[in-house]
């Protein structure tokens, strides 16, 4: 497994920890009530587990397992860029409705996703081939 | 592929049918064929989608695929992944019954299982990362 992946599946780990365990206090909270501020974490919550857990394993795998070209991964910086607004865009869209932040980073986090989706497909999409092609064509 | 792992797909594949079954319910409220009492299922559905599916798929071939822990050992501690089966999945069911039923009929009982749901998955997703930590390495 190469380095970037360990590195995307290590924080998609990191979100799955903290994610279930904000799970879990909102579930408890459900049954026995602790403090109302307690579902300003909710956000938290689904941002993490949708795209810092799911879509970041996603990435980190795509990077180990998708054909290669030789023995080369292709150019691996849009990948590792990939990774680096990922995770502050989740951050950013995660803690912006907590914190009663204002909304432009919330925009500003949705915005850092995107941007890494499209460096992960720069990376990816000639690697989307049959074995031994140039990654050239569709 | 391993017996666990056919153990979480198949799993996860039955809750994929019973969250679009639950989600075709939600749906067809307005057609008025489907009780009102329906609507306590709706976060129901989306955790089956996503705990019981997209998780438990991910769980099963990560602990098919992913780099051998060792030789003698090559998924880790076993008894931690059938922690994470059985605490995933008891969890996720407890939570599926419990949870309409406290915002339908909110007694203490009801209470007590969905406490219950959130310990056995939190239980879970923990397992699951202390187990795969240790995995995600080069070869």
């Amino acid at each position: 497994m190469p380095r970037l992946s360990r590195w995307f599946i290590r924080a998609a780990l990191v979100n799955l920890a903290v994610g279930f365990t904000i799970g879990g206090l909102l579930l408890g909270h459900k049954a026995f009530p602790v403090h109302p501020l307690l579902w300003r974490l909710f956000p938290l919550h689904i941002e993490l587990l949708l795209f810092g857990w799911t879509l970041q394993l996603i990435m980190g795998v795509g990077f180990w397992i998708f054909p290669r070209f030789w023995r080369s991964r292709g150019n691996e910086r849009p990948a590792w860029l990939a990774f680096f607004l990922l995770n502050a865009g989740v951050w950013l869209a995660g803690l912006s409705p907590m914190l009663s932040l204002p909304p432009v980073l919330l925009t500003t986090g949705r915005l850092l996703e995107l941007a890494a989706v499209a460096a992960f497909a720069v990376h990816a999409w000639p690697r989307i081939k049959p074995p031994g092609a140039s990654g050239r064509g569709f | 592929m391993p017996p666990l792992t056919r153990w979480f797909i198949k799993t996860a594949m039955v809750y994929l049918a019973a969250a679009l079954l639950v989600g075709l319910g939600l749906a067809a409220r307005g057609l008025g064929y489907v009780p009102a009492w329906w609507t306590a299922l709706s976060p129901v559905y989306f955790h089956l989608f996503m705990v019981g599916w997209v998780a438990q798929l991910i769980f099963g071939v990560v602990y098919w695929m992913f780099p051998k822990y060792s030789q003698a050992h090559p998924h880790g501690s076993e008894r931690a992944w059938l922690a994470v089966y059985w605490c995933l999945n008891a969890g996720l069911l407890l939570r599926a019954v419990a949870e309409p039923m406290l915002t339908l009929w909110p007694v203490v009982g009801w209470r007590w299982g969905v406490a219950v749901s959130a310990l056995l998955q939190w239980t879970a997703g923990l397992l699951f990362v202390v187990n795969t930590w240790s995995r995600v390495k080069e070869r």
